[in-house]
């Protein structure tokens, strides 16, 4: 039987991979976008283990808003890649450094 | 589901700009090309609509609605009435900016109409699910705006950090949260802060959330050591956006830290204490001593903007009302200031050029005394001289931290302050006593010059008499 510590272990492995994905990642930006997409799917992870064993349905409903926003968070950044890429003509993260000081 | 009209007037304000804001996106498309002027109108009428609306409804007690998730109370409507004003004079020194860049069109103002209703949320949440709602419509309407100008590669590569940064620290923000609902159980502020007052649950676990939720603070406030992201958008930005970003943000991410931590976790103020103190001794060190090393008058204000939010957490982590008090009036002082000095960077700029660099403030005086004047005020009172504005804000936290005992703290952020006056006076040197590289005249409109002025004697004659906006912020708490 699976119980709560489980959930949570689960959703902090993954948390836990997307930070070292942002982190570590020093080759393509659409990486960033996909580990950034991971944290909020471990958040849901946490906020849907949590909701079933308080057996309280307000995190659930929390759930729905997080893959809304995900969604809209999706939409701009893949928005924002495009126009970098028109300009600049790479997806590289090394390449994101014409600002210094 | 049922809600009476008595909480959807409470509502009022924010159901009116989310109107006019998706009539403004509407109108903007459809209008031609030599009608933009209306998009313009429109957004200042939603303003000073929604200004109406909620100044109208300020009777001074606390009203909770839609089944506790909106609270509307005396800090959130002087907050609104400063995000108004401020978003309203944005408007106002942009127009020129715009104008020239072929950015003026509907999209800058639907998006900072989303952003101030985004900010309205914020500062009116009392409940996990609106504050981090507002967060998000605000921190997505900016992103979008940091990337406006499309053909230019700082500012999409601004924007594409902004919104990584920005993405992670919502992430954390969210984990924290996640945490803090398991343990507690509930995601009402005012409920999360009962429950941790009966004192039931092991202290670890609860500041195992706190840390997450004050790294996303961090963020979205721009304290060091979570500060990447600041010199880079500040910079990339239009100096419109930049402009916006500086001013009205703060006092969110004010109403954030507030919302959180003292209406949610005030039973942990121990805790967030010393993490606090922490922050804003880096900020306001780093913060003061790298602005130094700037040539670029935007890298240097957003240096500026880190240190400064390391004097606005001096007065939070007193715990005190009094501490509070304190902190909103230097969230206010700042935007106030902020706001002058980008208005001052818009006006020296023309079509085709930023005034971006410090030196394209050389010889300032002799080209324009009075605009030359105008910056001198703000940087004084951004530097803490007295009889400036800025002045009574230093002086207001310092006092709480030291009447709470943190005499060393008040001392190294008086030391850091003393560093960080160099690089503000650095650009008073270079107005008055350096020759202009460019002779060009410094041409504004009427309302442009008018407002600007305003802004800068305002800085001055309320620095004269601090008590009519420092009795508006005592009156809150």
């Amino acid at each position: 039987m699976l119980v709560l510590s489980d959930f949570l272990i689960l959703g902090a492995v993954l948390f836990c991979l997307s930070i070292a994905g942002i982190f570590l990642n020093r080759k393509n930006i659409i990486i960033l976008l996909m580990c950034i997409e991971l944290m909020l799917l471990a958040v849901n992870m946490n906020f849907i283990a949590f909701s079933h064993f308080n057996a309280d349905i307000a995190g659930q409903v929390f759930v729905f808003f997080i893959l809304t926003v995900a969604a809209a968070e999706a939409a701009i950044g893949l928005a924002i890649l495009v126009v970098l890429f028109r300009n600049k003509h790479t997806i590289n993260v090394e390449d994101l450094d014409s600002m210094k000081g | 589901m049922n809600v009476p009209m008595s909480e959807l007037y409470v509502l009022l304000p924010e159901i009116f700009v989310l109107v006019m804001a998706c009539v403004i996106l509407l109108v903007s498309v459809y209008i031609p090309e030599q009608l933009r002027e209306l998009n313009y109108q429109l957004a200042q009428l939603t303003v000073i609509g929604a200004a109406v609306f909620t100044l109208g409804n300020s009777t001074g007690s606390t009203v909770v609605v839609m089944n506790s998730m909106f609270i509307h109370d005396p800090m959130s409507i002087v907050l609104k009435a400063f995000i108004y004003l401020i978003t309203f004079t944005v408007f106002l020194y942009s127009r020129q900016y715009l104008q020239d860049r072929d950015l003026y069109k509907g999209e800058y103002f639907v998006l900072s109409l989303y952003a101030m209703l985004g900010m309205q949320i914020m500062v009116s949440a009392c409940h996990f699910l609106t504050l981090y709602l507002g967060l998000e419509l605000l921190s997505l309407s900016l992103y979008a705006m940091v990337a406006m100008q499309r053909d230019s590669q700082q500012a999409t590569e601004a924007a594409m950090k902004y919104f990584i940064l920005g993405a992670l620290a919502s992430g954390m923000l969210l984990y924290g949260i996640s945490m803090l609902y398991g343990i507690t159980g509930t995601l009402e502020l005012q409920k999360l802060s009962a429950v941790i007052a009966e004192g039931n649950i092991d202290n670890k676990l609860l500041v195992f959330g706190l840390v997450f939720i004050i790294v996303g603070l961090a963020f979205k406030l721009g304290a060091v050591p979570f500060h990447m992201w600041l010199p880079d958008v500040y910079q990339g930005a239009p100096t419109a956006v930049t402009l916006f970003i500086s001013a009205a943000p703060k006092l969110a991410a004010f109403s954030l830290l507030m919302r959180f931590l003292v209406d949610g976790l005030s039973g942990l103020h121990s805790d967030w204490q010393a993490i606090l103190i922490i922050l804003s001794i880096l900020s306001m060190g780093l913060g003061n001593i790298v602005a130094i090393a700037q040539t670029n008058i935007k890298r240097m204000l957003a240096y500026s903007a880190i240190s400064h939010a390391g004097y606005l957490m001096l007065g939070i982590l007193t715990a005190t009302k009094d501490g509070y008090t304190a902190s909103m009036f230097y969230t206010i002082v700042y935007a106030l200031m902020s706001m002058g000095s980008f208005g001052v960077i818009l006006l020296l700029s023309r079509a085709g050029f930023e005034a971006e660099r410090l030196d394209d403030f050389k010889g300032l005086n002799e080209r324009n005394p009075w605009y030359a004047f105008i910056m001198m005020i703000l940087m004084l009172s951004m530097a803490g001289l007295p009889p400036m504005l800025g002045f009574w804000a230093k002086w207001s936290v310092l006092n709480q931290i030291v009447l709470s005992g943190f005499v060393w703290l008040a001392v190294l952020a008086v030391i850091f302050s003393v560093i960080g006056a160099f690089y503000y006076l650095r650009v008073i040197k270079l107005m008055y006593f350096d020759k202009p590289e460019s002779t060009e005249a410094i041409v504004a409109n009427a309302d442009m010059r008018i407002a600007i002025s305003l802004n800068g004697l305002g800085i001055l004659a309320l620095g004269l008499f601090p008590q009519m906006l420092f009795q508006i912020c005592s009156k809150v708490f």
